[in-house]
């Protein structure tokens, strides 16, 4: 396959603002909404993910043209549960406590309908290379999102960052009274819409139709 | 008796799987324009939710946790790193033979769930009430009573959601806000009013 620097630059970069995964495909949104109250969670979630993706959309591309049509969703699926496994044990390994902290969401990468999503739309299509870059695209345009929404919830929620303190919160002497609705979960939904509404404010492409 | 109504009203309200765990978001927020469809894609999960997960608890029980393979002479295999690819295999098979069970001895039912069936595969809610069966330790009946009630609970939230959305074509959202946006702040707004269950117990 002939090797376009222009092309892979497009899928690798698109996906962060153009066509963002949660923001514009509405792809992968529960894990981004649990797992954002810290930032550290929210990094390591989204390291995770890329990794899957990126891992498995090189893999089904590899594999494409043996796959049978009928039978792809499960072929698909079992590469990708694999991964996620894999992923699951290492964490378990080298970063217990944020493992335990992540709970049920690492295993729900399996069902993160970006890895699916990508698998079935891009894969299924193209190159391992081009695959692999557009899923570390795609995962990238996740990371962004988390990685923001991590931050103002950490931030504003209880006024630390990684742990050390930023803001220092009236509970501990300092002047920072703690927004604690930030801390809960229904607060991501608010920082995501909103996220949305300046995303497409900047970029008027993106604005749905009127039904 | 209690205790499993009590389990069963925690797992509608109190831990609701869409609007307390957030799972489920990406179906949950495509598939909710209109009432009917949303309330046939809860009844499907419903139906696999019930399954699924007092299936998912047997293999857990008598194949995959430490020790568990003692009445096949092997007591000291430890499978449980197998469980994710198990779990997804089970949910994918089970939604596949329930396809074609319906669309055999129910074709009125099959006709209107229809396409969401497929989908349910990739709905994490599913996904995660097997997860959090394993993670809260539920034995068998537990867990069918959990199944039921954390499928009645995403069902619920689904048909709400899709009430509150029918109602909002008629309101003026500025531009950008239209659509996915403000589906998620009306989202954010149930959760906090689902929160107002917490601490309940029975």
């Amino acid at each position: 396959m002939a090797f376009d620097k222009q092309e892979a630059k497009s899928v690798l970069f698109s996906p962060i603002f153009n066509n963002n995964p949660i923001a514009l495909q509405v792809l992968g949104i529960c894990s981004a909404l649990a797992v954002t109250s810290k930032l550290e969670t929210a990094l390591v979630m989204s390291l995770a993910l890329t990794v899957v993706v990126a891992l498995s959309n090189m893999l089904i591309s590899m594999i494409r043209k043996q796959i049978p049509s009928s039978i792809r969703i499960i072929v698909q699926m079992t590469i990708i549960a694999s991964l996620v496994i894999l992923v699951d044990q290492v964490l378990k390994a080298y970063a217990y406590e944020v493992s335990k902290q992540l709970s049920v969401f690492v295993g729900l990468i399996i069902t993160n309908c970006i890895v699916m999503g990508r698998a079935e739309a891009y894969a299924m299509k193209n190159g391992p290379f081009m695959s692999l870059l557009d899923g570390l695209g795609n995962g990238l345009g996740y990371s962004v999102l988390l990685i923001v929404v991590g931050i103002i919830r950490e931030l504003f929620g209880s006024g630390e960052l990684l742990g050390y303190t930023i803001l220092p919160s009236t509970a501990n002497g300092g002047w920072y009274e703690t927004n604690g609705m930030l801390v809960l979960p229904a607060s991501s939904f608010f920082i995501i819409g909103f996220l949305i509404w300046a995303l497409r404010a900047w970029k008027k492409d993106q604005v749905e139709d009127k039904e | 008796m209690e205790h499993y109504l009590s389990l069963f009203i925690r797992s509608v309200f109190v831990e609701n799987m869409a609007l307390a765990f957030l799972l489920g978001m990406c179906t949950f927020l495509a598939v909710s324009k209109k009432v009917q469809t949303a309330i046939g894609l809860g009844i499907a999960v419903i139906i696999v939710q019930t399954i699924t997960v007092p299936v998912n608890n047997l293999l857990v029980h008598y194949l995959l946790a430490d020790g568990a393979l003692a009445w096949a002479g092997f007591p000291e295999a430890d499978l449980s790193f197998l469980g994710l690819i198990v779990y997804i295999g089970v949910i994918a098979a089970l939604v596949q033979i329930l396809e074609m069970t319906l669309d055999k001895f129910f074709p009125a039912l099959y006709q209107s769930l229809g396409i969401f069936l497929p989908l349910i595969t990739v709905n994490c809610a599913i996904m995660g009430g097997s997860l959090f069966m394993v993670e809260r330790d539920y034995d068998f009946a537990e867990s069918v009573v959990f199944g039921l009630g954390s499928g009645f609970g995403w069902a619920l939230a689904i048909a709400a959601l899709a009430g509150i959305r029918e109602k909002m074509k008629y309101s003026d959202v500025p531009d950008g806000l239209r659509g996915l946006g403000i589906t998620f702040i009306t989202v954010g707004l149930m959760a906090i009013g689902f929160m107002s269950f917490s601490g309940i117990k029975l």
